[in-house]
């Protein structure tokens, strides 16, 4: 596998080489990652990447550096592989950066530069992060009566202690040995994770409580997938309501725009939404820890309710709308105002039973 | 027996002196402070220098020395080749306060009241108590007199501490020596600043000007002829106020209305006279001593109702847009100099050219705020910049089109000096220290259009600059690239980078001679 990727950088280079030595505008041609060239396909439910292309060219002022970051990435990736060594994201940005002589501008900046080649050369090269030799930052933790294989090591996710098992950037090579759970709940907030940890919530539902914190990873998204598809297990989300945490969700269901190119591999069109909803707030009164919701909120809100794969959906619609009109927006923790248990004891329980989800 | 009040407040009337005169009013005449009244010292003997060049047609060559006698005593002496003083007039013209020929003509010229000269002498004698020492000759065969002279401030009269005839080797010419309590700082509105503020406007003198550093600059002249000689004029019937209208009737020798309009008016011909008359319902034949206050008001309202010409512009002698831009050149460091000078217009009936030249770049720095050189019929002025009409046209201009910075409200930022000249018969200062220029709207208007001619130019340049610039960023940025992008590829490909690089500088090659050759024939269209 990763001798196709480390040859597909190769071609790359070689065809960039020749057309040098023609005297021929070097150009990388990219495909465009953004909402205009992202399909929804209602037969999967997933996002998918259109066919819109956009050149890459050395000789002009406005690419140049885009031009440069991608090679400098494929060269890093490269040396990579043959060196059979894996960097973090961090570490490739760290190692592509450095101030071009006789200039004070920095190959790169910022880590979202060096970030955004590396998603370019996976579809220039169609191989994965990880495939590149990349892996992202450890950021998640999981745990329930679980036993897994990882590298050798027989893992339980019930022995982990208050931490948890950390899940890795790269879960492809996972063997799972024994499952005893019947779903997984996934949440945005650490904060959760850990009270619901701590009230043993996994062993007494008998189910596998996961988070990241923010946005999630693409190891946690492949991770859920895979229970999802290879053990067939329901996966619940449980988020602030507000439109970034819709926005994990949507992510975790039909897959990114950024990585729409990816999404065969990580979205899971089974995911259901568990709260927090508009109703939930009503049923529990949680009004009084509205938070109020700014411009950018609204705006937000606005953008989402317009995706594709939201705009007929009328349970969510209904969720945008109620949420407009309270012009605010409430956070999973606002739960705790019940006491502290009380998601764990109450919340949850009553939520799955009912089956009060979204789709 | 008790006094009557008015008997007491009698006694306490007594002529006011001119010494106390000048106490109270040094601030109008410019002796505010120590510093300003070296400047205006300085300011007034040269105005005079350069107006005595003039009138006698002699090309000005004006010496200027200050010497640093101690720490708040300078003695400055300033030499001038011009017609010479005869020698009856000597004391009066300098130590007679409010004693000169320019007082009583509308005739365009550098001094105005009369009482710059004599204010200086009056300031030094009563600051140091030293005489003014002049020495004038008139021609080769005359012989030089020499004068030390005080002013009697009880009397307004010359007081002649010494007089001699003397040699000197110069064929004609006045000099001035006197000895005031001043202070010397270079910078915006310094001796030096004016001196070569003067050197702009004046491309016709040579200054030769030795601070008190010791330090020597020759401004020679750049011009090879005297400026057109100044024409006096009568005023305009628009210019006039009822005041003043009212005081021609009284004083007035003609023998009707009618000839008094048009004996002492410009652009009055029988006609308009007639029909100044006629709508004001005054007979023609009726003596100007004759008419009462409703009749001099009615006057007033039909002579604004009343189509005139207006007034004849000979008598106004603009710089020029070339040697304005000469001026600046030899007196400013930069890189790239326009220049304007409009037509003639009309400020309540008394006529007046603006000019306005700018000069951008060089040495001048880009963070600052611009230079403002303002001047009135070639004179500097130096103070109470912001209160002036030639700071209001500027700040009132949009100079962002041009190319440089500017917030609200203020002067522009960037590398350059900004002159506005105002050349006018009757120049209306806000004071009498003339230091400014008042708001008129013709003014403003006409300066603000001379800003903008002379801006656009300057946007032209600034703008090519830019495309330059930005055309040879885009060069380095390639340049710099090249190893980058070739290390990497041949990083990827394992082939040999220097042969990368060699290839993409090839490339790189052409486009720059495309640049190149683009570059010139745009530079071809703008030059046109």
């Amino acid at each position: 596998m990763s001798n196709k990727t480390s040859r597909a950088i190769k071609d790359l280079g070689d065809e960039l080489v020749k057309k040098i030595e023609k005297k021929k505008q070097p150009q990388i041609i990219v495909p465009v990652r953004a909402l205009s060239n992202v399909i929804y396909n209602k037969k999967t439910k997933a996002l998918e990447l259109g066919n819109k292309k956009s050149e890459r060219q050395f000789f002009n002022v406005a690419h140049a550096k885009k031009f440069l970051q991608t090679l400098e990435i494929a060269a890093i990736s490269k040396e990579l592989m043959q060196e059979t060594k894996h960097a973090s994201l961090r570490d490739v940005f760290y190692m592509a950066k450095r101030t071009i002589p006789n200039t004070n501008t920095n190959v790169v900046d910022e880590q979202s530069e060096s970030d955004k080649a590396i998603e370019d050369l996976e579809l220039i090269t169609g191989g994965s992060r990880e495939q590149l030799h990349v892996n992202a930052n450890k950021n998640g933790s999981v745990a329930g009566k679980v036993t897994i294989v990882d590298k050798g090591d027989t893992i339980q996710w019930d022995k982990m202690g208050s931490g948890g098992w950390s899940i890795p950037s790269n879960v492809e090579e996972i063997k799972f040995k024994k499952i005893q759970a019947k779903y997984v709940l996934y949440m945005e907030k650490a904060a959760v994770w850990e009270r619901l940890h701590e009230d043993k919530f996994w062993e007494k539902h008998k189910c596998i409580i996961m988070s990241s914190q923010g946005q999630t990873t693409r190891g946690i998204r492949r991770l859920l997938q895979r229970l999802s598809t290879e053990h067939k297990l329901p996966i619940y989300v449980l988020a602030d309501f507000d439109p970034y945490g819709v926005y994990i969700y949507s992510v975790i269901k039909y897959g990114s725009i950024n990585l729409a190119h990816m999404s065969g591999k990580m979205s899971i069109p089974s995911v259901r939404f568990l709260g927090i909803t508009a109703d939930d707030i009503i049923k529990y009164d949680l009004k009084k820890h509205f938070i109020k919701l700014k411009d950018i909120d609204i705006a937000r809100l606005k953008q989402i309710g317009n995706y594709e794969w939201f705009k007929d959906n009328k349970p969510w619609q209904r969720q945008f709308k109620m949420m407009k009109q309270f012009g605010a927006k409430a956070e999973i923790q606002a739960l705790s105002s019940r006491g502290i248990s009380f998601i764990s004891e109450k919340y949850l329980p009553e939520k799955i039973k009912k089956n009060e989800v979204i789709d | 027996m008790a006094k009557v009040v008015a008997e007491k407040l009698a006694t306490k009337h007594k002529e006011v002196s001119v010494a106390e005169f000048f106490e109270r009013n040094r601030h109008l005449l410019g002796f505010d402070n120590k510093r300003k009244a070296l400047l205006t010292v300085v300011k007034e003997a040269v105005d005079n220098a350069i107006d005595a060049c003039e009138e006698a047609k002699t090309m000005p060559e004006v010496k200027v020395d200050i010497i640093e006698m101690s720490e708040d005593r300078f003695r400055v002496i300033v030499e001038d080749n011009g017609p010479g003083i005869v020698k009856k007039q000597i004391p009066n013209i300098f130590a007679k306060l409010l004693y000169g020929s320019k007082f009583h003509t509308m005739k365009q010229s550098r001094g105005q009241q009369g009482i710059g000269i004599s204010a200086a002498v009056l300031y030094s004698q009563l600051t140091t108590g030293r005489p003014a020492k002049i020495v004038s000759k008139i021609s080769k065969t005359h012989e030089a007199h020499y004068y030390e002279l005080h002013i009697d401030t009880r009397t307004n009269k010359p007081e002649i501490v010494k007089e001699e005839a003397i040699k000197w080797k110069k064929d004609r010419g006045t000099k001035i020596e006197l000895d005031i309590e001043a202070s010397y700082q270079k910078g915006d509105q310094s001796v030096d600043s004016y001196i070569r503020s003067t050197a702009i406007v004046n491309p016709h003198v040579t200054i030769v000007y030795t601070n008190p550093k010791a330090e020597q600059f020759v401004m020679a002249r750049v011009a090879d002829n005297l400026p057109r000689e100044a024409k006096a004029i009568k005023p305009h019937p628009y210019g006039v106020e009822l005041g003043i209208l009212l005081k021609m009737v009284r004083n007035s020798d003609s023998r009707s209305a009618q000839s008094f309009l048009t004996n002492e008016f410009s652009r009055v011909g029988p006609g308009t006279a007639k029909e100044i008359l006629f709508k004001s319902g005054i007979k023609p034949a009726t003596k100007p001593r004759d008419l009462a206050l409703p009749h001099v008001e009615a006057m007033m309202k039909a002579i604004k109702d009343t189509k005139i010409i207006a007034p004849p512009t000979d008598c106004i002698v603009p710089i020029g847009r070339e040697l304005l831009e000469r001026g600046l050149k030899k007196e400013v460091n930069a890189e790239f100099y326009s220049s304007v000078s409009r037509s003639p217009q009309v400020y309540r009936g008394i006529p007046f050219v603006v000019e306005a030249g700018i000069a951008y770049g060089g040495e001048q720095p880009a963070d600052k705020s611009a230079k403002l050189l303002r001047f009135a019929n070639r004179v500097p002025l130096l103070f109470q910049q912001s209160s002036g009409a030639s700071f209001k046209s500027v700040v009132q201009t949009n100079w962002r089109s041009y190319g440089m910075n500017q917030s609200g409200g203020s002067l522009p930022q960037g590398p350059i000096t900004i002159v506005v000249h105002l050349a006018s018969v009757w120049p209306p200062f806000t004071s009498e220290a003339k230091e400014a220029l008042a708001h008129y709207p013709e003014i403003i208007k006409e300066m603000k259009l001379a800003l903008q001619e002379a801006g656009r130019q300057v946007g032209i340049y600034v703008n090519k600059q830019k495309r330059a610039k930005q055309e040879q960023e885009r060069v380095n940025i390639f340049e710099n690239y090249i190893p980058e992008v070739a290390a990497s590829l041949s990083r990827i490909t394992g082939k040999n980078k220097e042969g990368i690089v060699k290839n993409m500088r090839t490339m790189l090659k052409k486009s720059k001679e495309f640049i190149e050759a683009n570059k010139k024939t745009l530079k071809g269209e703008t030059d046109e």
